[in-house]
């Protein structure tokens, strides 16, 4: 690997000259990748409480359709299918999207690698309020006349291109397609900082194979955004322009919607399909890389050992974020898309288990004659290991054509998903949360109070989400709103409603996070400048770090990020900044 | 709290495991190409649940075996093995490649050659939120349709817009239940109107989207008479849950004698 060029002298110095004092400049339309990163998560964390409640309504809903739910009133099935869209809708983009890579990455990216900011902070700023507008557009759907649009968060045409097919395909559907786009131009933005910043902006010292596994995470997914979110933009303008300026991408001639023939001809609903998972499946890595790499940090770091097998893990994510782009038919096996391809997309798909795997084995060899500290972020850690393995176990059925022709949009695929992409990933953000609070914030989160949480939270993942496997056997389709018309269903709404208590305990849970959290940013116990004796550079700075990050100083990198019980050596871990030499490896 | 962990961890691989096998939730298969499917279902089964439950004890087992005593000794200092890598890369490459290699030739036979000319020609249609089933009658040939004569209200062949002025639409015969012969080849010609719906029948472990604006050709086998459910398993609208139907096999003079009663209703 090539020295690290363009170190910090070269970075936008004078943007970084002091630090804003007005409120405005400082919290609001801030250029500090600090304050936007803690902006994103925020944003974040507003969209998950809303994202989690609507799935509150849909459980409860599912196994008492006649219920009345505080705020929403007994659900109807077209309600139903309103909070199935916008909750995953919500989750996928303004969660798991949002808060791994536009908030810690925006935080933490600059301050690992060495850097006083982002390359662009300008940039910066605008693509965190571009996605604020896109949230508020968003959540306003749910205000329009008609209401927000049912068409799933995949929304498939002709369902979601024409008005009359169902309440919320009219103006809630623009909405929901202008927000999308604009969602698509913020990540774009973002994408291009990180790509740079990586690039441009490192310590001097710290090379590539220096760099720890998170800007190893952050810098691949921008790629992936970078590539992906171009494809959604294209295919949410068509739709957009099929529905409003009477264009026909996606709507063949000859339908009959409600009774009214539709002016449409020529369209393809198969091309919509093609656009969204090509941007579809690497949104999955999207969300679930940063997570890996937040593991992966923290294995290392309270196993005490440096991380088994550090290129073999970069080049794992690598393999994942390039085989990445080429599974996305496996979504479209039953579609009436052309059997042939789905020989390859099988085969490259059943390809990416492999460098999953990788990661799986070099995250117990990691831990393998460690010196195991259990902290919460740890123990965060450690369930996103068991939760990937869960979730990615799922994926070889699905992945083959055959087996996926029964489990196809059925419950097996809520559980493989929500497992892998939802919960896995969620788990990352927590033990990223833990984590990196006392940077953030200068306080300790409650160990108590955060080790509850995690017990509770995982036990109740897997009660959750287990159980649908055996559901999505039995033939259960996924998106349905009641289990009472299909009569091969109804036996399987006592395990529906096992699912809803658990959902119901698992979420009361998380008011513990959330408690902890802000009770914690006031009176938690104040946080040692390296509370966790980790290696990496944000904890060679003051708490929190200052405006520049570095307090005007320019850090110089030793060596790689993992150098813990090193032999000889005083303490068990060295600093990356510390010049002491490691052995050779 | 290693300790603790391992049980934790020990506890829901076992539970897991044991839910999956504890019980029958595969829905009992009548379709010639159903025991394929179900045979790579339970070697891919085998493997993962293999690999799973492997994977969940070694990581309950290290966490507690690794646990930090208080002591003063250091873990080992390692940065990884590239055998050990080589190993298991090369290992999980044959387990999930060779999976796929064997249940390629599954679907192939499913999906890679149209039906037997012999097969009989059913014509499936969904709208929302029903499945419409057509017959082609004694001349083996569907009438055409056309949108514009289209009313779901009146049901039948006025719900498919099937053009009576076509002669090869005289004798065309509409169900609402698909009725089949048993073990006789059934060439499927999958069609939407409005939206996209998807064919599902558990018993048949078959599943196939029908796309407006394709005609999609499927074909499949029962074996064993009975009713047996038709779910929609594409999301089509507010009344997607409830959009289904009855497949109906019967034996072969059943159905010729029901096709030839519904014949003469037309007349």
């Amino acid at each position: 690997m090539t020295q690290a060029h363009g170190p910090a002298d070269a970075a936008p110095a004078t943007v970084h000259g002091h630090a804003p004092t007005g409120f405005i400049r400082k919290y609001v339309f801030s250029l500090d990748h600090k304050v936007i990163g803690i902006q994103y998560y925020f944003l974040a964390l507003t969209a998950v409480c809303i994202g989690m409640i609507l799935s509150l309504a849909m459980r409860i809903h599912m196994v008492w359709p006649d219920a009345s739910i505080p705020f929403f009133g007994a659900i109807k099935p077209e309600q139903y299918l309103t909070l199935m869209t916008m909750h995953g809708t919500i989750m996928v983009f303004f969660v798991l999207t949002t808060a791994p890579q536009s908030g810690f990455g925006n935080y933490f990216l600059p301050i690992q690698i060495g850097a006083p900011d982002m390359a662009f902070p300008t940039l910066n700023m605008l693509s965190f309020w571009t996605t604020f507008l896109s949230f508020a557009v968003m959540i306003s759907a749910f205000f329009v006349a008609g209401g927000a649009p049912l068409s799933g968060w995949t929304n498939y045409p002709t369902l979601s291109a024409i008005p009359m097919a169902g309440p919320g395909e009219g103006l809630g559907e623009d909405l929901w397609l202008i927000s999308i786009a604009l969602f698509c131009v913020a990540s774009m933005m973002g994408a291009l900082n990180f790509i740079t910043t990586t690039l441009d902006l490192r310590a001097k010292g710290m090379t590539l194979m220096r760099m720890p596994l998170t800007c190893w995470s952050w810098f691949i997914t921008a790629i992936l955004g970078l590539l992906a979110f171009g494809v959604l933009l294209a295919g949410g303008i068509l739709l957009l322009m099929d529905r409003n300026l009477g264009t026909s991408f996606f709507v063949p001639g000859g339908l009959v919607v409600s009774g009214v023939p539709v002016q449409h001809s020529g369209g393809s609903p198969l091309l919509w399909q093609h656009l969204f998972w090509f941007f579809g499946h690497p949104e999955v890595y999207i969300a679930i890389l940063p997570g890996m790499g937040v593991a992966s940090q923290l294995l290392s770091t309270f196993s005490r050992k440096p991380i088994f097998g550090y290129r073999a893990m970069v080049y794992a994510m690598m393999a994942i974020g390039i085989l990445g782009f080429m599974v996305w038919g496996h979504h479209m096996f039953m579609s009436g898309m052309s059997p042939y391809s789905a020989f390859a997309f099988s085969f490259m798909t059943m390809a990416i288990g492999v460098p999953s795997a990788i990661k799986t084995f070099n995250w117990l060899g990691t831990m393998w004659k460690g010196k195991i500290r259990f902290t919460v972020p740890m123990l965060f850690a450690i369930g996103f290991v068991s939760l990937f393995v869960s979730g990615g176990l799922s994926g070889p059925f699905l992945a083959q054509p055959a087996i996926d022709i029964p489990l196809h949009d059925t419950y097996f695929v809520v559980a493989h998903f929500h497992l892998i992409m939802g919960v896995a990933a969620i788990f990352g953000i927590f033990a990223a949360t833990y984590y990196w609070f006392p940077k953030m914030y200068g306080r300790m989160m409650n160990d108590a109070l955060g080790k509850i949480h995690f017990v509770m939270t995982f036990v109740g993942a897997y009660c959750i989400f287990m159980p649908m496997h055996y559901l999505g056997m039995a033939g259960n389709p996924r998106r349905y709103s009641q289990f009472t018309e299909v009569k091969y269903l109804a036996p399987l709404i006592p395990i529906h409603k096992f699912i809803t208590y658990a959902a119901i305990i698992t979420v009361s849970a998380q008011l513990l996070f959330l408690f902890n959290f802000f009770w914690s940013m006031k009176k938690g116990k104040k946080a040692a400048q390296n509370p966790w004796e980790a290696t990496t550079l944000e904890w060679t700075t003051a708490t929190p770090p200052p405006h520049d990050n570095f307090g005007g100083v320019t850090p110089v990198v030793y060596h790689g990020a993992y150098e813990y019980s090193v032999p000889g050596a005083e303490k068990d871990y060295i600093m990356q900044t510390d010049p002491t030499p490691v052995p050779a490896h | 709290m290693g300790l603790a962990l391992l049980l934790i961890i020990w506890l829901i691989t076992f539970l897991s495991s044991y839910f999956f096998v504890a019980h029958t939730w595969w829905p009992h298969a009548i379709s010639a190409s159903a025991p394929y499917i179900d045979h790579q279902w339970h070697l891919t089964f085998i493997a993962m649940g293999v690999v799973f439950i492997a994977a969940q004890v070694a990581l309950g087992f290290v966490v507690w075996r690794y646990r930090d005593h208080g002591d003063a000794a250091k873990a080992s200092y390692s940065h990884g093995n590239n055998k050990l890598e080589l190993t298991w890369t090369v290992l999980t490459a044959i387990l999930f490649l060779g999976l796929n290699a064997i249940g390629s030739p599954i679907w192939a036979a499913e999906r890679f050659h149209s039906a037997d000319t012999s097969a009989m020609k059913v014509e499936v249609t969904g709208l929302q939120f029903a499945w419409y089933f057509r017959y082609p009658g004694p001349d083996n040939k569907f009438g055409r349709t056309r949108p514009e004569l289209e009313d779901a209200s009146l049901g039948g062949l006025s719900a498919l817009g099937v053009d009576s002025a076509d002669p090869a639409a005289k004798d065309d015969v509409v169900s609402g239940v698909l009725f089949l012969p048993v073990n006789r080849e059934v060439d499927l010609t999958l069609r939407a109107q409005d939206v996209i719906h998807s064919f599902f029948v558990p018993a048949m472990r078959f599943k196939q989207d029908a796309v407006p604006g394709l005609m999609i050709h499927m074909h499949f086998r029962p074996e064993q008479t009975g009713d047996y459910e038709i779910a929609c398993a594409e999301l089509c609208g507010l009344g997607h849950y409830k959009m289904h139907g009855i497949m109906r096999v019967v034996s072969e003079q059943d159905f010729e004698k029901w096709l030839a009663a519904r014949e003469a209703d037309k007349q």
